[in-house]
C-alpha cells in the first residue's frame, strides 16, 4: 500500500532527513514509526502526502508512483489519505460539525451524505454530542478525536497520524491508539508516527525505526 | 469503502456521466457556499466593510460624475438656439439695396431671422470692441462693408444649414458668407477634451480601486492562512481555496458599486435645486440628468468587474505562496 524505494531527503540547507530508506506496507497493516525527533518521522509523512518530494529514490502509494504526481494532481492525492496532526490543525472559527465535514465538502458530497457521514465519524470517536461545540471549548483529547473524525470521515484506505498521542495522558493515548486499531480492523492501512515507545510496545504492531534518517529496526514485530 | 473513483472505472461510460453531473453539482454548491460564506463575512464586521466599500464607490463616483456633468453640458450645448450664424458680406451696393435684401431674406422659410448691419454701425462697433478706434478713424474710408446676419430656422440639420450658404453665396449681393461655427467646434472640441479627461482619470480610478481591493483581499487572505494550510493539506484544490476569495472581491467591488451610484445620485439631487433655478433665470426648462438606471447597473458591474480583478490579483500572488510546511 505504501513503499519506500531507497528514498533519500536532503533539504537545501544540506541537512540530510531520509538516507536510502526502504520501506514496505501492505494493505491492512497497521504500522508504528519512530525514533527520536528529527530521525526523519515527519519528513517520511510529509513525502506520502506530498508536501514534500524525495532528493532520489521513488515512492509509491495506493499504487500510484508520486513522482508522476504533478502539482495539479496533488490535492487528488491528499483527498485519498486521511491524515491526523499532532496539533490537530482545526479550523478555531467553525464548530466540531464543520470541521469534520470539510473533507466532503471539499470533495463535493451532497449535504444530506454530508450530514450522515459527519455524524458517523463524530459517532464513532464518542463526540455526537458535540457537533455544534467550538473547538477551543474541548479538551487537548476531544480535539485530537475530532481531528481523527476528520481524517476518517472521507473513508480513506489509508490514514497517517503524526505523533497523535504527543500532548496527551497514558490513559487518552490509549483510548486514542484504540480508536485506530478499530478503523485498521475495517481495512483501513494506517501509519502512526510516534516516539511514545512504552505505548508502541504495549500494541503488538510492526514498528519502523528511523535514527538519524536511517531506517535502524524495521519489520519486526 | 464505496470509492467514487473506483466505481467509476469498473462501470463505464454511463456513471462517468453521473459522475460528471456530480461533480458539476458540486462545484455549483460550492459556488453557491462560498458566495454566501464570504458574503456572510463582509456582514460580520460592517464598519470595515462599508469603509471599503465607501473608498471604492468614491474612487467610481469621481470619474462618473464628470461624465454625467459633460454629458449635461453636451445636451446644455445641443439645447441652444441654432448655433449656426451665417454671416453675409455684401459687395459695393447702395446700402438701401442691402437694406431690401434683409428683408427678403427674414420672409424666407428657411431662415429665422436676418439682421442688416450697416457698414457705418459696424464700424462703431468695430473700432469700440477692437481698441483700434485711433487708427480706424485715421483712415479715410470705412473699410468694411455691409453685413447680413442671417439666422437659419432651428431645425435645419447641420448640412442643410451648409447648404443654405452655398446659396446665399451664390447671390449677387453677396461677395462672402461664412458659416459662423466656430464657438460650437470649440465645445465640441472641449468636450472632446474632457471626455479624454474622464477615459483617463477614470482608468486610473478603477485601477486604484483594482490595487485597493488587491490588498484587502491580500489581508483577508494573510488572516486565513492557517484555514488555507488545513483546507490544502485534506485535499482542497487551488480552485477551491480561491473561491471564497474571489467572491470576497465580487461583494466588495458591487457594495463599492452602489455606494458610487449613491454618491452620484446624491450630487445631482443637491445640486438641482440651484441648476433648475439657474435655467429658470435663462427662460430655459434644463434639468440635469442623472446616470440612469443602466448606468447605475454599469456602475455596478464596474464596481464588481474591479473587485474579481483585485482579488485575482491578490490571490494568484498570495494563494500560492501559503503551502503546508
Amino acid at each position: 500500500m505504501i513503499s519506500f524505494d531507497r528514498v533519500s531527503k536532503r533539504y537545501p540547507e544540506g541537512h540530510d532527513a531520509l538516507r536510502e530508506v526502504s520501506i514496505d506496507i501492505a494493505r491492512d497493516e497497521l504500522v508504528f514509526l519512530t525514533g527520536h525527533s528529527g530521525a526523519g518521522k515527519s519528513t517520511l509523512l510529509r513525502l506520502i502526502m506530498l508536501m514534500d518530494r524525495p532528493t532520489r529514490g521513488r515512492v509509491v502509494v495506493d499504487g500510484r508512483d508520486l513522482g508522476r504526481v504533478r502539482a495539479r494532481g496533488i490535492p487528488r492525492h491528499r483527498r485519498d489519505i486521511g491524515v491526523v496532526f499532532q496539533n490537530h490543525l482545526l479550523l478555531n472559527d467553525r464548530p466540531v460539525f464543520d470541521n469534520v465535514a470539510l473533507p466532503l465538502v471539499i470533495g463535493g458530497y451532497d449535504h444530506r451524505e454530508i450530514g450522515r457521514r459527519v455524524r458517523a465519524a463524530l459517532d464513532k470517536v464518542g463526540l455526537l454530542e458535540r457537533e455544534r461545540a467550538m473547538p477551543v471549548t474541548l479538551s487537548g483529547g476531544e480535539q485530537q478525536r475530532v481531528g481523527i473524525a476528520r481524517a476518517v470521515v472521507g473513508r480513506p484506505r489509508i490514514l497517517l497520524a503524526d505523533e497523535p498521542t504527543g500532548n496527551l495522558d497514558p490513559a487518552l493515548s490509549a483510548e486514542i491508539m484504540h480508536l485506530f486499531e478499530q478503523f485498521n480492523q475495517v481495512g483501513v492501512t494506517i501509519l502512526i508516527a510516534s516516539h511514545d515507545l512504552v505505548l508502541i510496545s504495549r500494541l503488538h504492531h510492526r514498528t519502523f525505526t528511523l535514527r538519524e534518517g536511517r531506517l535502524v529496526g524495521g519489520g519486526a514485530h | 469503502m464505496a470509492r467514487r473513483g473506483d466505481g467509476s472505472r469498473r462501470m463505464g461510460a454511463s456513471l462517468s456521466r453521473a459522475l460528471l453531473r456530480d461533480r458539476y453539482r458540486a462545484w455549483q454548491q460550492h459556488h453557491r457556499l462560498s458566495a454566501a460564506d464570504s458574503l456572510h463575512r463582509i456582514l460580520e464586521s460592517p464598519v470595515s466593510s462599508l469603509l471599503t466599500c465607501l473608498v471604492i464607490g468614491i474612487a467610481l463616483a469621481l470619474p462618473v460624475s464628470l461624465d454625467v456633468a459633460l454629458d449635461n453640458i453636451g445636451r446644455l450645448g445641443g439645447a441652444w438656439d441654432s448655433p449656426a450664424q451665417i454671416s453675409l458680406f455684401l459687395g459695393a451696393a447702395p446700402a438701401g439695396g442691402s437694406r431690401e435684401l434683409a428683408a427678403q431674406l427674414h420672409d424666407r422659410e428657411d431662415i429665422a431671422r436676418a439682421t442688416f448691419v450697416p457698414r457705418e454701425q459696424a464700424l462703431e462697433e468695430f473700432s469700440g470692441l477692437s481698441g483700434f478706434g485711433d487708427i480706424l478713424s485715421s483712415l479715410e474710408e470705412n473699410p468694411l462693408p455691409d453685413l447680413v446676419l442671417v439666422t437659419p430656422r432651428k431645425d435645419l440639420s447641420q448640412p442643410a444649414v451648409a447648404a443654405l450658404r452655398e446659396e446665399l453665396l451664390a447671390l449677387p449681393e453677396v461677395e462672402e458668407a461664412v458659416l459662423d461655427l466656430v464657438w460650437l467646434q470649440r465645445l465640441q472640441a472641449l468636450m472632446g477634451v474632457g471626455q479624454r479627461i474622464v477615459l483617463a482619470m477614470g482608468g486610473v480610478l478603477v485601477l486604484g480601486a483594482v490595487l485597493i481591493l488587491g490588498n484587502t483581499i491580500r489581508l483577508a487572505i494573510e488572516n486565513r492562512r492557517e484555514e488555507i494550510v488545513v483546507v490544502k493539506l485534506v485535499g482542497g484544490s487551488n480552485g477551491f481555496v480561491r473561491r471564497p476569495f474571489l467572491y470576497t472581491g465580487l461583494w466588495y467591488g458591487v457594495g463599492g458599486g452602489l455606494v458610487g451610484a449613491l454618491l452620484v445620485t446624491g450630487a445631482l439631487w443637491y445640486l438641482a435645486g440651484p441648476v433648475g433655478r439657474l435655467a429658470a433665470s435663462y427662460d430655459s426648462d434644463f434639468r440635469l440628468a442623472g446616470p440612469g438606471f443602466m448606468g447605475v447597473l454599469e456602475l455596478i458591474l464596474v464596481g464588481g468587474l474591479a473587485g474579481l480583478a483585485g482579488a485575482w490579483l491578490a490571490v494568484a500572488r498570495h494563494l500560492r505562496a501559503i503551502q503546508p510546511r
